[in-house]
Order: structure tokens, then C-alpha cells, then sequence
């Protein structure tokens, strides 16, 4: 074997998300990979590695699922990312083939988080505050999360977008609102979304208020789900079968980052560079831009974050994410739908499996094998992850010319 | 009475204020405990005060958070000369009227409370200037 610069997906599958109180982190991997593997029409005797992701569970998912679906003795890489997990365990696998190390691998993640309620805050109170005891890379006498700022996912994100507002204007209450609504609109049509309701705008202003401006519906879905791609090199596609070549989805990119030091970036998480440098990279490397793409996944884990990025993947110009988005463009209907699955916000956010799920929805748009919600006539698309800490994960797929 | 600050970069007294440290080849400024810069990697730290004064870049009216966290609050984002503080803003109700981008703000102090040797643990946010 070679190095091979040439990589594609062979298989992909997600589970239905939502919440699956008889099946475990186990059941749900399982069922991903048996349906990736499936898919693309190879066994486990085919992959010559695996890398699995689990945020919230015990360990070893990987070698967890190798027990159920296929003991082989190849390496096993457990990977975490925080909601980059995914991607992250996508492009291990990519890089085994590219490095030559075999010619096929497996790449999974799996959430189990229906009913996990708030996530981010907190974590554990000082019980003892009898003594004021400084510790910590603060000294802090007591728990800084909600005295000193909010560590609390849907607040850090909330910060973003008044950031951005704060920078170009147009970011209000209602602007935000709007996002989500269009994402719940979406996934009135992804018949594997958690919530798959549309929301009118006064119900989604009206909603739980969690953190100014996000309220409960412009949250990402805490929920169950999983999600499992098999990746080929390219000189291993063109061995197999007529009907394997004209499924298989190519990546012309896959790039993670993390965020260079900059001003403030220690104090609010800047999930802007990262992002910007991803794709840029994602870009150069795919050779061609954004007016290329027929649609974008992208992780809108809060409807705050969805608008930044229109601006940090270059859909529009430098301050123009309000303009852009009020154009109507990131509608299915429009010029660049962005999130026609419905998103995080409706479609659900089981951490680890979001990443590849993302790549899903890109790739099932490429095969024309998207049923009611297709993207007619779709040959690029790119998804983005964020995990927040921060990594940045950016796969461009385009539609096999083979 | 003997007092302890929140954290160990608000300097109490007559003046209070928050502190950097500082490297000594970049200016990169951190808040925590360093173990070498970010920025450039030097090793090499001074403190350096922050101005007390800013304007307030981002924030979120926090309805949901930790036990013990009094709900609503309103966290956010300052920029003090040029050094940008995360922290609440306090003395003002938590709602959106109240509360805007690019709004004036100076730091405050508050008290945390006693504990059982009668020290008092002082907090810091910002209050509208
Ligand atoms: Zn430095």
C-alpha cells in the first residue's frame, strides 16, 4: 500500500435521533456501524481501523462495539473532542489511509444524552464554603461559574452572537429567533430529527428563556443518537464494484484546527479564527470557494451560533451574516440552504455522533438519496463542527464523477 | 476585618481593581496561574493593572445555571482599555432594557459573606458608569 491522497466515503448511516431508552451507547454504535458497513457493502473484515467517540460514557467505546460487531484485532483509537468528537474520529480514520496504513476504516460516535439537562455549568458546587480557601489556576474562593460569567453552554454561546452584533449591529432578539425558525421549518422534512415540528416565530420568542437571547427552542436537542461512516482510499474504490464507485461520496477536504492565542480568546471562546483558518484551509485544499457549495451542515448548537458562522465560512462578506442570512439564502429554497436537516437546534446534538451525522446529511443530498428534503441537482457540500475549547472541523464532499 | 478576594487577580483596598499577568516579551495578559505564555511562549510574567473602566462587548441574561447561583444574571464581556475582562454586570436589573452592547461600565465590589473565622470573601462585576 501507498500513501493515498485520494479519499472517499464508502458507507455512511445515522440512527434515528431522539430518545432510545432501551437501547445503550453500545446498541446505538452497533446499529451505526452495521448500517455504514451495510451501506457501502463491505464487513468488518474489510476496515483496517477503527476510531470511536463517546463524550458522557465510561471508556473504550471503541473496543465496546469491536465486541459486538467484530472482534479483528486492528487498532482502535478512542478519541475526544468535546462536540467536534465526531469529525475528529472521521479524520483518524482518514489519516490511517492516507498515511498508508491500510486502505479502509470505520469511524463512529455515539451520544447518550436525552434528559442531561443543562450542559456546561457549574459542574461541582463548593460545599464547604465554611473556609474562604483559595484554589485553582484562579485562586478562587468559591466557584467562579455564574459569579464571574457563565460557563453554561447556551450563555457562552449566547455571548458570541451579541459579539457579533456588538461589532456589526443587526443582531437582535428577533433576528436570532428567526434562525431557529427556519431550522425547525427544515426539519419538518428529516424524518430522523428529534423534534421534527415547525415553530412560528412567537413561539419561539415566547418559549423558556435559558440564556438571553437563546430560549429553549434555540437550543441544541439534548438527545440520543449515533452515527458511522466508512472511509476507502481511492485506489481501493476503484477495485470495487460499478455501484460502490457511483455511491461513494469523495472528501476533497478535512481539516481540523484548534484557536490560535488571541486577545480575549482566553476569556469568551473565539469560535470565529478557528473556524475562518478551517476553512480557508477546507477551501484551498478542495480547490474552489464557497460559491461552489449547494449546501452547508454547520453546527448550530445554539441559534447565536448558526449566524457567526455564514460570516466565518466566507458565504458572505466581512460583517454581512445579518444582511445574508435576511436575504433568505440559507432557506432549502434559497441560494445556499444552510442546515436543511433541521440542525442541532431540531434535528438533535448527541455530542460524539454530530459529526459524522453532519457528513450524513451532506452525503445523502450527494447521492440524490435524500427523499422529501433533496437539494436537486447537489455536488458540494461541506459540514462544519465546533467543539467548544475549541477544535474546528471542516469535511468538504463533493458527488462522485466515477 | 480580614478579607480574601474571589479570585487572586482582584487586588482589594482603597482602590480595587483586577490584574493581569503580563508577559514580559509579548504583553500578552492572562488572568490565571501561567505556566508559560500562549501567545509566544516566554516564561516570563509581570503583573499589570487593568483600568477599571470599560465597555461592555457581549452578554447573555443567564436563566438557568448552577445550584446556588442566584438566576437571572447577567454575564457578559468588557472591554477595559483594550483588555478584555469576563464578568457580570451587576447593580442594574437583568433584563434587556437595562442592559446593552457597547454600555459604559466600571468595576465593583460586593460581599460573598463571612465564613466561620469571620473572613470575608469580596466579589467583583461591573455596575453601569
Ligand atoms: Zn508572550
Amino acid at each position: 500500500m501507498s500513501a493515498s491522497e485520494d479519499i472517499w466515503i464508502l458507507g455512511i448511516h445515522m440512527t434515528k435521533f431522539g430518545k432510545h431508552p432501551t437501547l445503550d451507547s453500545v446498541d446505538l454504535g452497533a446499529e451505526a456501524i452495521i448500517g455504514a458497513l451495510a451501506d457501502g457493502g463491505v464487513t468488518m473484515a474489510d476496515m483496517g481501523i477503527l476510531a470511536a467517540g463517546n463524550l458522557m460514557g465510561s471508556g473504550g467505546i471503541g473496543q465496546q462495539l469491536q465486541k459486538q460487531v467484530g472482534q479483528t484485532g486492528i487498532p482502535v483509537y478512542n478519541v475526544s473532542n468535546a462536540c467536534a468528537t465526531g469529525a475528529t474520529a472521521l479524520r483518524t480514520a482518514i489519516m490511517a489511509i492516507r498515511a498508508g496504513e491500510c486502505d479502509m476504516g470505520l469511524a463512529v460516535g455515539v451520544e447518550k444524552l436525552a434528559g442531561a439537562g443543562l450542559l456546561g455549568g457549574g459542574g461541582k458546587p463548593k460545599s464547604d464554603e465554611k473556609v474562604w480557601d483559595p484554589s485553582g489556576r484562579y485562586g478562587a474562593v468559591a466557584n467562579p461559574d455564574g459569579r464571574i460569567g457563565t460557563n453554561t453552554m447556551p450563555g457562552v454561546f449566547a455571548q458570541i452572537g451579541m459579539e457579533y452584533g456588538h461589532k456589526y449591529g443587526g443582531a437582535t432578539f428577533e433576528l436570532f429567533a428567526r434562525i431557529s425558525e427556519k431550522n425547525h421549518a427544515h426539519s419538518t422534512l428529516n424524518p430522523l430529527a428529534a423534534y421534527s415540528k415547525a415553530m412560528t416565530l412567537e413561539q419561539i420568542m415566547g418559549d423558556m428563556m435559558i440564556a438571553y437571547p437563546n430560549t429553549r427552542s434555540m437550543c441544541s436537542a439534548n438527545c440520543d443518537g449515533a452515527a458511522a461512516a466508512v472511509v476507502v482510499s481511492g485506489e481501493k474504490l476503484r477495485t470495487l464494484s460499478k455501484e460502490q464507485q457511483r455511491r461513494a461520496v469523495k472528501v476533497s477536504a478535512s481539516i481540523l484546527t484548534t484557536d490560535p492565542w488571541e486577545e480575549a480568546c482566553q476569556i469568551l471562546p473565539n469560535v470565529n479564527t478557528l473556524t475562518k483558518n478551517a476553512a480557508t484551509q477546507a477551501y484551498e485544499k478542495a480547490g474552489g470557494g464557497p460559491a461552489d457549495l449547494d449546501l452547508v451542515e454547520w453546527h448550530d448548537c445554539f441559534a447565536t451560533a448558526e449566524l457567526v458562522h455564514y460570516d466565518n465560512l466566507g458565504l458572505c462578506e466581512e460583517g454581512g451574516a445579518v444582511e445574508f442570512f435576511e436575504s433568505g439564502a440559507t432557506w432549502r429554497t434559497g441560494l445556499l440552504p444552510v442546515n436543511v436537516s433541521g440542525g442541532l437546534e431540531s434535528k438533535g446534538h448527541p455530542i460524539a455522533a454530530t459529526g459524522i451525522a453532519n457528513i450524513w446529511e451532506i452525503c445523502q443530498h450527494l447521492r440524490d438519496e435524500c427523499g422529501d428534503r433533496q437539494i436537486e441537482g447537489a455536488k458540494v457540500g461541506l459540514a462544519h463542527v465546533i467543539g467548544l475549547g475549541s477544535s474546528c472541523g471542516v469535511h468538504i464532499l463533493e458527488k462522485s464523477g466515477l | 476585618m480580614n478579607q480574601v478576594p474571589l479570585v487572586d487577580y482582584l487586588v482589594l483596598g482603597n482602590q480595587p481593581h483586577l490584574a493581569v499577568n503580563r508577559c514580559t516579551s509579548c504583553g500578552a495578559n492572562f488572568f490565571d496561574r501561567r505556566n508559560a505564555c500562549a501567545a509566544c511562549f516566554g516564561t516570563s510574567f509581570e503583573k499589570a493593572d487593568v483600568p477599571t473602566g470599560g465597555v461592555l462587548t457581549a452578554f447573555t441574561i443567564v436563566t438557568f445555571a448552577a445550584p446556588g447561583i442566584d438566576v437571572p444574571f447577567v454575564a457578559g464581556v468588557v472591554d477595559c482599555g483594550g483588555i478584555s475582562v469576563r464578568a457580570n454586570v451587576i447593580n442594574t436589573p437583568p433584563d434587556p432594557e437595562h442592559v446593552s452592547l457597547g454600555m459604559k461600565v466600571r468595576l465593583a465590589t460586593y460581599s460573598l459573606g463571612l465564613d466561620d473565622q469571620g473572613t470575608e470573601a469580596v466579589g467583583f462585576g461591573f455596575e453601569p458608569a
